[in-house]
Formats: structure tokens, C-alpha cells, sequence
């Protein structure tokens, strides 16, 4: 149990760190990076309790589960690895802080930045010490996220978006792929969790998937890691402040893959496919970005080229597949991240102190900065991999395994090319150290300024350097152990013995290595003639082809999009009427049968007929006056009457009443919308077009009435009524059962319906409330009055007559709803009631009168509504039974007498308000933006 | 003629209707189609617990049979959405006279691809 909560706290800190600074965001900055520091300080002495049992090989770990119809568990696993890499995660995060909290200059949002910052530092932990993969990619994804907001952090420079942008679609792809080969890996091995899985190799390997899988995980781990071609991101996530450029792009998100490549080696290595494709990536990596750093001149271009050739070194010593290259690889990953980030942070602190990263403009800043300049050129000198320091050691390692493996089946060719690699990274390395601080100032401006900063800012770098120092002096004190446990869990066996040195004699090794340091020295030498050869050659430019390859993919995008969706509204309605109707058509001849069934028929009176023949009438009247808008409304009104008419006959009064109350609305609105829609003559359409509309409008009708008459004249199927008939009453405390369905049997469906109304509600706000700007402000002034009005605005019967109605109707209004559990009527229809009360105000005294007198607003309404109701099921929740359970009971008053309460009351005067708020809001903002107009108008014509 | 045979020829007139002033380019019209679509469909969705003749369920003692209430409740929150629905529809086609200056429904009638300046990514950094 100990374990569980350390694991969960370790896991669970950086986030509440991120929140708590999020919640303090204006703080001072001290409080920002207090915070940071604290949570991973705290993570680091988590992770120091749990170094004896996850290095002694017995891997602590903790399982909840989450989603265990999917297998995602959320398991926590802490082994030499996953440690390992907490370790840097967390120790280098200290110092970032300590870096970032005096290298973000005055006014800049450290809030922000310190969030983002834990919040990726969470979400990386979270990928090390996941033990299961589908929680793993859930990290993985937030760390693309979190990177995403950390490179445009910036937001007002354009090239911070932009990197923001490639990082994101670059990684977030690859991520894509990674699900992808993730899921098949689950599927192969049978289980998500990952112990389970790392202990199913052979069979993994085996299966016939394995090619597929594999692709999509190292496309992940490829793109994570900037392996060519995906490196082309990394460069341009620079545009980053330096504190995150140290973190997440040299010392950990950007090891995520090779981490991963690592983390799956069990069940991935030892194919030929795996070895020939991961070893030929890294390498050409390795090569690749090791010559292009030689040529950048931007201090963290330089950098960010040169951990794309790290990288690619790493990816390649996993690729062997061989244990002592293995090894090789989970010491360098501690070599690299200890200089490049103390790298990373020289290379700010020029920049903070000079005002320039283009190294053609500094030099001889040994002098004027001696102690920056030692800590960055040990730090140089340990990634140019000589001794005494620790990248030496690696690289001798790596440089030992080459042999072993015949690429292309030439013995020769990797030893060769990997020295060919180390002798740039040299080159590039000794480039840095030298063009920086020894020689001559190339300009006098940034040497002037130059200084070495306080030492709360150097403190940080000159520690990383201090280790990656004593990594080749002491190695064995130091590292051993260490490595010797990660490199038995990456390998899935035992540790092995390690032996770690400066000295080995005189072998293979060391040979290559001298030529590596001889050629460098050589390439530095002649630097100048090769960078002019260099720019002569014009190479491609990858954020080019990358944005090119975007726009090309947007404009087809756009043109498929044109090709298969008409931009007509019209023309796609028609499609898509006619394609119903040819499926019906299709169904209807295939389905066979006869049209009319045998349910006795209900004899129509004289009344309904009348009714039917007022309905079709109308209807057709509608049609063919549609131009004729305010008689097409009264048309449209009638045929609802007929509706709500037809409901009553039929046994549905609550339908009946809902209906008419629903009409009056509608027509009010309609009418209101009318006034400021054009009155000019609409277009008419041609004569081929409204017959070919008529044809559709028939085949449809006559499908759908015909289809309507073939279920009316079956008898229904088995129906779940009788339930709720019976219920009603006993389980529900009502009599009139369709309200008790309403709030009550499925009163989760009503609750996502006010909720719909309640959003069309707000939609028309938004849409409404900002049409006072642009191009539709200029109409709503332009808006003329167009009918003659009445020459009294407000006719003093309507007042008169308005203000003696108002309570009645409120009086109607609430007797509808308190009878509605019982009789017909309940919330909806009351809502509308009152409404209706309202608007009848709105009609006879004006908007602004009725406006200033309303007690309340509609946004408060629609929102008090809807908690109502969820407080209701909540209510339920609480008293231990399911969400909206309903409750009732019976109660005695004196005078009164016997009464019901039940919750479902409550429930459905969240309904009322919910209503009564969305359909006030529609009218009330018709009408204001009308009366706006209206004012508008009668100030041009006064 | 009975009530079947009314409720199943109303139901297809007004989608006819419906249909016919649904494909016409001012919005108001299709505004008035969509309202006639939606008394049709409400209608149909009702007569799916068929019709029956003064038998309201509101439960008593006395009565032993009742229309279906299931339907009922399904239309009665069909009726308000369908409030819902017009009215967005209303204001949304207010709305886009007041951008366009047109009540047309395809607005101006200019495509699409060329009305949202979206020319490409790199112009849309200033």
C-alpha cells in the first residue's frame, strides 16, 4: 500500500503542481517557480525511496483500474528504466527551474510557463513509469500537447507558432501511428499491460503482424525522437524559450522514442527487419545531423542539429540488438543529457548577455565570461567525446560494438561510417567550444556587453557539467550499478557485469577514435573553405518541402470537398431528398407485401373531416402563397390549430395543450422575424424547377402517407406501455402518465432536451447579441420602416386589457403546472403559458417598458433550470439510489388537507425554467435587435 | 372514411408541402417547409402508438384501457425542440441576411472555398 500511494504521488505531483500554479497565475514568479521546484523536488525524494526496490530488480508497482473493458489499467511500474529515466526527468527538471525562474526576463508570463512546464513534466513521467501501453499513449499525447504549448509559448512571433504548429502535426502524427501499432501489439500479445506483454518476445516476433506493428511503433518513436526524415521539427521548436529548449528537446521528450525503443525491446529486437531498419535510420541520423551542425551558425540551431545526430547514435545502439551496444546506449542517454543541457543552458546565457546567438558574431568570450566558458567547453569536450570525460566513454563503447554487425554484408561499412559520424561530432563539438570562446571578438558590440550572470543562473549548467565530468572520472562509483540494472531491463535478462574506463588498451576502439578527433580537429582547421562549399550545394529545405506538402494536401482537400459538396445549400437538400426517396422506393418494391393491413378502422364524424379538409386546404394555401409571408403564417397557424385539434380528438391532451401554446410562440417569432427580413419580391423560380420540385414533393408525400397508412392500419407490436401504465401511479406518485414518463421513467431524456433548448437558447443570444458589428450593424442601420404602423404604438385597450391578463394567465400557467403530475399539463406547457404572458407585455406596451420591469433574466433562468434538474438526480444520487430517481410521499396541512410532494416536482420546475428562459430569450433578443433597428431608422428620418 | 385514413393523407400532404417549400431558395419559405415537415413528422411519430378515441392515459382506478403514453411523451419534447429548432432556424437566416445582404439561402451565392480567405497557411501569419 506504501508503494501504491508513492508511485501515485509521484505520478500525480507535477499535474497538481501545474493546476496550483495555473489557480495562482498572477502571482509573483518566485511562487510560479517555488512551486515547480517544490513538486520536483518532492518527485525526486519519491523516487529516492523507491531506488532499492526498483534497482534491486523487483519493480515496484501499483494497479487501479480505469477502463477494464478496453484493458486500460491505470498502472504504475517503477523498474531500472522507467527510474532511470525519472531520474532525469526530475533532476534536470530541478535545475531548469532554477534555471528558468532567473532567465525569463521581466513581464513574461511565468505562470503560464511554469504550468506548461509541469504539466509536461507530469506527462513525461507519466510515459517512463507507465505499466500499461494504452495508458502510456495517453501520456505520450500529452507530451506532444504540452511541448505544443511550451514552442509557441511566445505566441507573438510568428516562428513560434509556426514550430509550435510543425512540432505538433510532425509528433502528433507519429503519435497516431504509434496507437495504431500499440493496439496491434496489444491484440498480438493478448493483453495491454506491459509486463505481460514484455514477456511474450518470441511470440510477438512470430506472428504475422509483427511487420505492421512494428512500422507504426518506430514511425512513433521516429518522429518523437526527430529521426530523419522527421527530423526537421526539432530545429524549429528552438524558436522555444532556452529553459525548454534544455528540457524537452534535448534532455527528455525528445528521448521519449529512443526510451520507447528501449522500454519494448523484449518483444521489438533481434529481427532482421528491426535491426537492418532501426540501425540504417540512426545511423544515417547520426550522419546526417552531425554534418548539418557543422554548418548552422545559430548557437541552438548547432545544438538542436547535434542532438539529432545523438539521437540517431542512440536509436542505432538499440538497433544492434546486441546487450554491450545496449549498454552503451543507457549510458550515453545519462552522458547526453547531463552536457547538452548544460549546453543549452551556456548558449542561453550568451544569448541573455550579448543579445546574439549567431556565433559569427562572437568569439574571444572565454575572457569576458570565463566561467560560462568553462563550464560550456568541458561540456563541448564531453560531447566531442574526449577524455578524460564521460562521452568519451560511450563513444569508445559504441565505437567497440561496430564490428560486430556487417551492414549490407560489409564488415567494414558501419565502422567506417560511424567514424565518419563521430568525426563531425566532433568537428561541430570543438566548433562550438572555439568559435565561441577562444580566439578574437568577431564583433566588438555583444563582447562589450558580455558578462558572466549571477551564479543562480550558472549554478545549474555548471552542475550538469560538474557530472558529466565525473561520469568519465569516476564512472564506476557513479554510473555503474546504474547501468548495469537499466540495461538488464532493457534487455529483459539479467544485468550484466560492467566494466567502465577511461583506459582499455590499445584496440579498434581507440584507433577509430583518434582518427575521429584528428579528422575533427581537421574539419575545424579548414571550416571556413567547407561552410562556402557548404552553402554553395543549395540544399532542400525541409520546413519548405514540409509546408508545401501542407498547402498541396489542404488545396486537394478543398477541391474534393467542392467536387463531392456542392457550396449549394439548395442543390444538396434536393440530392438528398431524392436519395430518401429512391431508398424508400427501393425498400417499398423489394419489401413486398400489401399497403394496407387489417387493424379495424376508426369511423371519422363529420367534425374530423371538416378539420382534415381545413388542414389540406391550408397546407395548400401555404404552398402556393408562400410569397405572401404574413398570410402564409396565418396559413401555417391554422394548420397547428387542426394539429392540436387532431391531439385533443385523439388522446392526447397534453399534446393538444403543447401544441397550441407551442403555435402562439412560433407565430410571434415568426412575425418578429418577418419585420426585418427584405420585402421585396422573391425571386420566382422557373417552370422546370418547380415541377421538377413538385415531382420530388409528391413522391415523397405519397411515400410518406402511405407509409404512415401501413402502420396505422397494423396492430402495434408489443409495446412497453402497459409498464407504465401500471407504474404511473404506484412507482411514480402521478396519474397523468406521460408527464411521470417525462420526469420520471425517462426523465434523462428530458434532461438532455431542456439542455438542447437551453443551447439553442444561448445560440440565438450569440447570434443576435453580435450583430451590432460589421457588415450586419451597417444593414440593422440601414433598416427602413417599410409598412405603415399603426398611428398608436401602444393601443391603450391592448394595455389596459394586457395588464389585467397578465396574472390571470401567470395564475393558468402555474395551475397547469402543479396539476401536471396528475392531469394534463407539467412543466413544458406551463413554461410556455407564462411565456406567452410575458410576450402578451411585450406586444401591448413596448420593449422597453416590459424590458424594465421583467424580474429576472433569461440567462439565469435557462442555467438555474438546468441545475434544477441535475441537482434533483444528483439529490437521488446522494440518498443512494440511481441518478433521477424520483421520490414522493403524502403529507397533511390543516385547511388544506392531504397533499403530494414529490422530487419529480422539482425536477419539472427545472423544466419550467429551462423553457420558459430559452423561449423569453429567443423573443426578447428578436425583439431588442428589431427595436434597436427600429430606433436606428427613426433617428435618420427625425 | 376513417381516422386512419385522414391522419395518413394529412401526414403526406404536409410533407409534400413541406418538400416543395423546403427547395426554394428564400429562406423564409424553407423556414414555412421545415415548419410543415415538423407537424408531419410529430404527427407520424404520435400515430406510431395509433389512434384511439378518448382513452387518455391518465391513470384511474376505473379504466382498464389506454392510448399508448409512450408516443405522447417522445412528441411532447418533439413539439418544444421542434420551438427550438424553428427559432434557431429563424434567427439563423436573420442572421445571415444581416451578413449578406441576401435572403437567399446559398447567401450570395459566391463558393465557398473562395468566400473564407483561407488562401494558405503561411498567410495567415501577419
Amino acid at each position: 500500500m506504501a508503494i501504491a500511494a508513492t508511485l501515485l504521488t509521484l505520478a500525480l505531483l507535477p499535474f497538481l503542481a501545474a493546476l496550483a500554479i495555473a489557480l495562482l497565475h498572477g502571482a509573483p514568479r518566485g511562487v510560479h517557480s517555488g512551486i515547480a521546484g517544490a513538486a520536483s523536488a518532492a518527485g525526486l525524494a519519491q523516487l529516492a525511496s523507491l531506488a532499492a526496490p526498483a534497482l534491486g530488480g523487483d519493480a515496484p508497482f501499483a494497479r487501479w483500474e480505469w477502463v477494464p473493458s478496453l484493458g486500460l489499467d491505470f498502472t504504475l511500474m517503477v523498474d531500472p528504466l522507467g527510474w532511470m529515466f525519472a531520474l532525469l526527468i526530475l533532476g534536470i527538471g530541478l535545475l531548469v527551474v532554477i534555471f528558468a525562474h532567473s532567465y525569463l526576463d521581466a513581464g513574461e508570463d511565468t505562470g503560464r510557463f511554469f504550468a506548461s512546464l509541469m504539466l509536461f513534466q507530469g506527462a513525461m513521467l507519466g510515459i517512463v513509469i507507465a505499466g500499461n501501453v494504452l495508458l502510456l499513449l495517453v501520456f505520450w499525447e500529452l507530451t506532444s500537447l504540452a511541448s505544443f504549448l511550451l514552442i509557441g509559448f511566445w505566441q507573438h512571433k510568428a516562428e513560434a507558432r509556426q514550430g509550435a504548429r510543425m512540432a505538433l502535426a510532425v509528433t502528433g502524427g507519429g503519435g497516431l501511428a504509434l496507437i495504431g501499432g500499440m493496439v496491434l501489439l496489444g491484440l498480438i500479445a493478448g493483453s495491454f499491460d506491459l509486463q505481460a506483454i514484455l514477456a511474450q518476445g518470441d511470440m510477438v516476433r512470430a506472428s504475422p503482424l509483427y511487420p505492421l506493428m512494428l512500422g507504426l511503433i518506430l514511425i512513433g518513436c521516429f518522429t518523437k525522437s526527430a529521426q530523419f526524415p522527421f527530423h526537421f521539427w526539432l530545429p524549429h521548436a528552438m524558436a522555444a524559450p532556452t529553459p525548454v529548449s534544455a528540457y524537452l528537446h534535448s534532455a527528455t521528450m525528445v528521448k521519449a522514442g529512443v526510451f520507447l525503443l528501449a522500454r519494448l525491446w523484449p518483444v521489438l529486437a533481434g529481427t532482421e527487419i528491426y535491426t537492418v531498419t532501426v540501425t540504417s535510420v540512426g545511423l544515417v541520423t547520426m550522419i546526417f545531423g552531425a554534418a548539418v551542425a557543422l554548418f548552422r551558425h545559430d548557437l541552438k540551431s548547432i545544438l538542436a542539429y547535434s542532438t539529432i545526430s545523438q539521437l540517431g547514435m542512440l536509436v542505432m545502439l538499440l538497433g544492434f540488438s546486441l546487450e554491450a551496444a545496449a549498454l552503451a546506449a543507457v549510458l550515453h542517454i545519462l552522458n547526453h543529457a547531463a552536457f547538452k543541457a548544460a549546453l543549452f543552458m551556456s548558449a542561453g546565457i550568451v544569448e541573455h548577455e550579448t543579445g546574439t546567438r549567431d556565433i559569427r558574431r562572437l568569439g574571444g568570450l572565454a575572457k569576458a565570461m570565463p566561467v560560462t566558458a568553462m563550464i560550456a567547453t568541458l561540456a563541448a569536450a564531453s560531447m566531442a567525446g574526449l577524455p578524460p570525460l564521460g562521452g568519451f566513454i560511450s563513444k569508445e563503447l559504441m565505437l567497440y560494438q561496430t564490428p560486430k554487425l556487417a551492414l549490407a554484408g560489409l564488415p567494414w561499412l558501419l565502422p567506417v561510417l560511424v567514424t565518419l559520424g563521430a568525426t563531425f561530432s566532433v568537428a561541430y563539438s570543438l566548433r562550438f567550444a572555439a568559435h565561441l570562446f577562444a580566439g578574437k571578438p568577431r564583433e566588438a558590440d555583444p563582447f562589450a556587453r558580455a558578462h558572466d550572470p549571477s551564479p543562480m543562473i550558472w549554478a545549474a549548467p555548471a552542475l550538469l557539467t560538474a557530472l558529466a565530468v565525473l561520469l568519465g572520472l569516476a564512472p564506476m562509483w557513479l554510473a555503474a550499478p546504474l547501468v548495469s540494472a537499466v540495461t538488464g531491463a532493457v534487455t529483459g535478462s539479467a544485468p550484466p557485469q560492467v566494466e567502465l574506463g577511461l583506459w582499455h588498451g590499445v584496440n579498434l576502439a581507440l584507433i577509430l577514435s583518434v582518427i575521429a578527433v584528428a579528422g575533427g580537429a581537421v574539419l575545424l582547421w579548414r571550416h571556413a573553405g567547407l561552410l562556402a562549399l557548404w552553402e554553395r550545394a543549395a540544399l532542400p529545405d525541409a520546413k519548405r518541402m514540409f509546408e508545401s506538402t501542407l498547402r498541396s494536401a489542404d488545396a486537394r482537400v478543398r477541391k474534393a470537398l467542392v467536387a463531392t459538396h456542392t457550396p449549394s445549400l439548395q442543390r444538396m437538400l434536393l440530392a438528398s431528398f431524392a436519395v430518401t426517396i429512391l431508398l424508400v422506393i427501393e425498400g417499398a418494391l423489394t419489401g413486398g407485401g400489401v399497403l394496407t393491413g387489417t387493424r379495424p378502422a376508426l369511423p371519422a364524424n363529420v367534425p374530423a373531416i371538416a378539420a382534415w379538409v381545413l388542414l389540406i386546404a391550408a397546407t395548400g394555401a401555404t404552398v402556393l402563397q408562400s410569397r405572401r409571408r404574413l398570410r402564409a403564417l396565418i396559413y401555417v397557424s391554422v394548420i397547428g390549430l387542426v394539429v392540436s385539434l387532431a391531439f385533443a380528438v385523439l388522446s392526447a391532451p397534453d399534446l393538444a395543450l403543447t401544441q397550441i401554446a407551442v403555435e402562439a410562440v412560433t407565430v410571434l417569432l415568426m412575425l418578429l422575424a418577418l419585420n426585418l427580413l427584405p420585402k421585396k419580391p422573391p425571386l420566382i423560380s422557373s417552370r422546370a424547377r418547380k415541377t421538377r420540385d413538385a415531382a420530388i414533393a409528391i413522391a415523397g408525400g405519397v411515400l410518406v402517407g402511405g407509409i404512415a397508412w401501413a402502420m396505422l392500419t397494423r396492430d402495434p407490436g408489443p409495446s412497453i406501455a402497459a409498464f407504465h401504465l401500471a407504474n404511473a401511479k404506484a412507482g411514480g406518485g402521478g396519474t397523468n402518465v406521460v408527464n411521470v414518463i417525462l420526469v420520471d421513467f425517462r426523465a434523462y431524456d428530458t434532461l438532455g432536451e431542456i439542455i438542447v433548448l437551453g443551447i439553442a437558447g444561448l445560440g440565438i443570444y450569440a447570434l443576435l447579441d453580435t450583430a451590432d458589428k460589421g457588415s450586419a450593424a451597417a444593414r440593422l442601420r440601414a433598416w427602413r420602416v417599410e409598412m405603415p404602423y399603426s398611428p398608436e404604438r401602444h393601443p391603450m385597450m391592448l394595455v389596459a386589457a394586457s395588464r389585467i391578463i397578465l396574472p390571470l394567465t401567470l395564475a393558468v400557467g402555474i395551475y397547469l403546472f402543479l396539476r401536471g403530475h396528475n392531469q394534463p399539463g407539467g412543466g413544458f406547457i406551463a413554461a410556455l403559458v407564462v411565456a406567452i404572458a410575458f410576450l402578451v407585455q411585450y406586444l401591448a406596451a413596448g420593449f422597453d417598458w416590459s424590458d424594465a420591469r421583467k424580474p429576472f433574466g433569461e440567462h439565469n433562468l435557462i442555467g438555474w433550470g438546468v441545475l434544477t434538474a441535475m441537482a434533483t438526480g444528483l439529490g437521488a444520487m446522494a440518498l443512494g439510489s440511481p441518478f433521477l430517481t424520483s421520490w414522493f410521499d403524502y403529507f397533511s396541512l390543516p385547511l388544506i388537507g392531504k397533499f403530494e410532494l414529490a422530487s419529480a416536482m422539482l425536477f419539472d420546475t427545472g423544466v419550467f425554467l429551462t423553457v420558459l428562459g430559452a423561449v423569453m430569450l429567443a423573443l426578447q433578443e428578436l425583439s431588442h435587435i428589431a427595436k434597436r433597428a427600429a430606433r436606428a431608422a427613426g433617428e435618420v428620418e427625425t | 372514411m376513417s381516422y386512419e385514413f385522414l391522419v395518413a393523407t394529412a401526414i403526406g400532404v404536409l410533407v409534400a408541402g413541406g418538400i416543395f417549400l423546403a427547395l426554394r431558395a428564400r429562406t423564409f419559405q424553407v423556414v414555412l417547409g421545415l415548419t410543415l415537415i415538423s407537424y408531419a413528422v410529430n404527427l407520424f411519430l404520435f400515430a406510431s402508438g395509433r389512434l384511439v378515441l378518448n382513452r387518455p392515459p391518465i391513470w384511474d382506478k376505473s379504466v382498464s384501457e389506454y392510448t399508448d403514453p409512450l408516443p405522447q411523451a417522445l412528441v411532447l419534447t418533439a413539439i418544444v425542440i421542434t420551438f427550438g429548432m424553428t427559432a434557431f432556424v429563424v434567427i439563423l437566416s436573420l442572421r445571415s441576411f444581416l451578413e449578406t445582404g441576401s435572403d437567399h439561402v446559398d447567401g450570395d451565392r459566391v463558393p465557398c472555398d473562395a468566400q473564407d480567405g483561407l488562401a494558405d497557411g503561411e498567410g495567415a501569419e501577419p
